[in-house]
């Protein structure tokens, strides 16, 4: 009989279930992997130094290009970051915006992880049903910023601009029947707080429909649990945030514990897991979306009560606006400056931390007293979760890979940066 | 339970005394540095101590002083020769001497407290070596693994005791370190496809670097002290 011996496999980068491009070199013992050797940077664009080669306010369009499925949130680091070198609190109605659109975004990342994940170890209903939803919340994004989902709508000082009035409506066209139309548009009559409302009374019901599908399902269990256990002591030690650490246990989450916006203002709830398995992460970012639709309703019923300016009013750092500017020597000037020079942000670093759907999404940025930023480190969370890849596989079988792949909830946006 | 900043720092006074030097900090945050030889124990003490216990090693990074403090705006000649972007683009060499200034790289670690829910920021300049070296904390905390063969990738720091010191983030068969300030922009080489050789082939950079907005430093009166303390009633 032939010997048997380990043998080395390549997987990826491009490969369905890599999540982008990664490759994985796998050393297996038959079906069970040995170790396992993810090779990153296939999609590296250097961000950090093309942030340190342009204005502050030109790289916010960067961020949402981090981590693509959690656009909004990267913004809300960055914009914190600037926000407190400059010692600069926007409007109240701008930190609600702001909340409102980060668990938007919370539920639109984890409807995205949850559709993959389940068709990464087979369930594919779920990839439909998920995308059904996030095809509304992505309206929500285009409504207010105009693309459905590099919003750039986050600006140090406030937001871009305020909430629409109207929510764009599907037009008639040839194959569509007015019937069909008047489906189509029934929530979009009012303005985008009415269709966000109309959304979060009807979401609940949705996350029952996938739980119907998957909390207690036979395949789905056997494919996820005691599936990559990780105890809470390795998650801290190995640098897990988000859902990651507290599907091992660890009641940790920034929106509670180092509040920023106005979440102190609000109520909810931290989800937290017991035994750190992939059916743990899974509970946890299911309830997560629960509380973030909870949060919505919360913000929505504050956004119609308080109208009010949504971004700054300090004219060194948020542009005048269009008419002002026809009659006023002042505003002129100022968006001369602004818009060919930019600000200087007086020296100093700063860390400013978030707690975006994947974990603590952080900016590390240094200031000489420039327009343009000295340094800037994008902490990724993500980064830190597929460095422990390997120490997650070892001894689990070869389709178990694609499992700890979706539960780590891996962009590669944010990891190659 | 959540400790103040003063009583965190009153403990690392306490127990570290000079070999950790509080750095002032704009945005009330607490920031270190302290000395390479020193940085193991200091870390170790950092992680295990129940005064302290920084569990969590958030991030690590690399940073280059090359440039600090340096515009590249100059009006005078700008002047003279009518339009022009008025940029002075002098390529920084590179530095082929022995040593470095000994406050040109520095590695910044961000710690955090789960128990205090309190974060600590550490800095450690590397000193004259070149290539600039470091002992590793990769023992302390398993989450520097990557982060330091990242700041190893892009900035060349060197992690002495790491297991696998290897790039991460650029090309297979890189060269150089792409986020040191004498680095440019848009690299050194691109890649194209050689219809004759039939395949991709490397070649010399074609772009020109171009600034789009130049670098200025304005020293802003609202940001000065003596200004904020005359102006505060």
């Amino acid at each position: 009989m032939a010997e048997i011996q380990n043998y080395t496999m390549n997987f990826g980068p491009q490969h369905p279930a890599a999540h982008g491009v990664l490759r994985l070199v796998l050393e297996m013992n038959g079906e069970v992997i040995q170790s396992a050797d993810p090779h990153i940077g296939l999609l590296h664009r250097g961000t950090e130094k093309l942030v340190e080669s342009k204005p502050y306010n030109q790289s916010i369009g960067y961020m949402d290009r981090l981590d693509y499925v959690s656009m909004v949130c990267n913004e809300h680091g960055y914009v914190l970051a600037i926000e407190k070198l400059l010692n600069l609190t926007p409007p109240k109605r701008a930190l609600y915006i702001r909340v409102l659109f980060d668990e938007i975004t919370r539920i639109l990342n984890h409807l995205m992880w949850l559709g993959t994940h389940g068709l990464d170890v087979g369930a594919m209903t779920m990839f439909l049903y998920c995308f059904r939803e996030r095809e509304d919340l992505m309206d929500c994004y285009e409504a207010v910023s105009g693309t459905r989902m590099h919003a750039t709508y986050y600006r140090p000082g406030g937001v871009y601009r305020d909430l629409p009035d109207t929510m764009p409506k599907y037009e008639s066209a040839n194959n569509k029947k007015k019937k069909d139309l008047e489906r189509l548009n029934y929530n979009r009559e009012g303005s985008l707080l009415d269709f966000i409302e109309s959304f979060t009374e009807r979401f609940p019901s949705c996350v029952d429909e996938y739980e119907t599908l998957l909390t207690d399902n036979r395949i789905w269990k056997q494919r996820t649990v005691n599936i990559a256990v990780i105890s809470p002591e390795r998650a801290l030690n190995l640098g897990y945030t988000g859902p990651m650490l507290r599907g091992s246990g660890v009641e940790w989450d920034l929106r509670k514990k180092q509040p920023y916006a106005v979440y102190n203002e609000l109520d909810f709830d931290i989800p937290i897991g017991l035994n750190g398995d992939c059916y743990d992460r899974y509970l946890v970012r299911v309830e997560e979306m629960r509380q973030s639709n909870h949060i919505i309703k919360q913000c929505v019923e504050w956004l119609r009560d308080n109208p009010g300016p949504v971004m700054t009013d300090d004219s060194k750092i948020a542009p005048p606006d269009r008419m002002g500017m026809k009659d006023d020597m002042e505003s002129l000037i100022h968006h001369f400056k602004l818009f060919t020079e930019g600000y200087c942000v007086p020296e100093g670093e700063v860390y400013a931390a978030v707690e975006a759907p994947k974990g603590e999404f952080g900016i590390y940025l240094v200031s000489d007293g420039a327009n343009k930023p000295y340094r800037v480190k994008i902490r990724a969370p993500g980064f830190a979760h597929l460095a422990s890849m390997s120490e997650m596989v070892v001894g689990h079988m070869l389709a178990d890979v694609v499992a700890v792949m979706g539960t780590q909830d891996i962009v590669f946006g944010e990891i190659d940066r | 339970m959540r400790i103040t900043h003063e009583e965190m720092s009153a403990r690392i006074d306490s127990c570290f005394k000079a070999k950790m030097l509080r750095v002032d900090s704009q945005c009330n945050e607490l920031t270190y540095e302290l000395d390479q030889e020193n940085l193991i124990e200091i870390s170790e003490q950092l992680h295990n101590h129940a005064d302290f216990c920084f569990t969590q090693l958030i991030d690590l990074c690399g940073i280059d002083y090359l440039t600090y403090g340096k515009d590249e705006w100059i009006t005078q000649s700008a002047t003279d020769s009518g339009f022009s972007r008025g940029v002075s683009r002098k390529p920084v060499i590179l530095d082929d001497a022995d040593t470095f200034d000994d406050r040109r790289f520095a590695v910044i670690y961000h710690l955090l407290s789960v128990e205090h829910n309190i974060r600590l920021r550490l800095r450690v300049y590397t000193g004259l070596n070149n290539p600039p070296i470091l002992p590793s904390v990769d023992s302390i905390w398993n989450s520097a693994n990557w982060f330091e063969r990242e700041a190893f990738d892009l900035f060349g720091i060197l992690f002495e005791g790491h297991p696998d010191l290897r790039r991460i983030l650029t090309d297979y068969g890189f060269i150089g370190h792409p986020f040191r300030k004498d680095f440019p922009l848009s690299g050194n080489v691109e890649v194209r496809y050689d219809a004759d050789q039939e395949k991709v082939v490397y070649q010399p950079v074609s772009i020109e670097p171009r600034t789009l907005v130049p670098r200025v430093i304005r020293d802003d009166n609202r940001y000065s002290d003596d200004l904020k303390d005359s102006t505060d009633g």
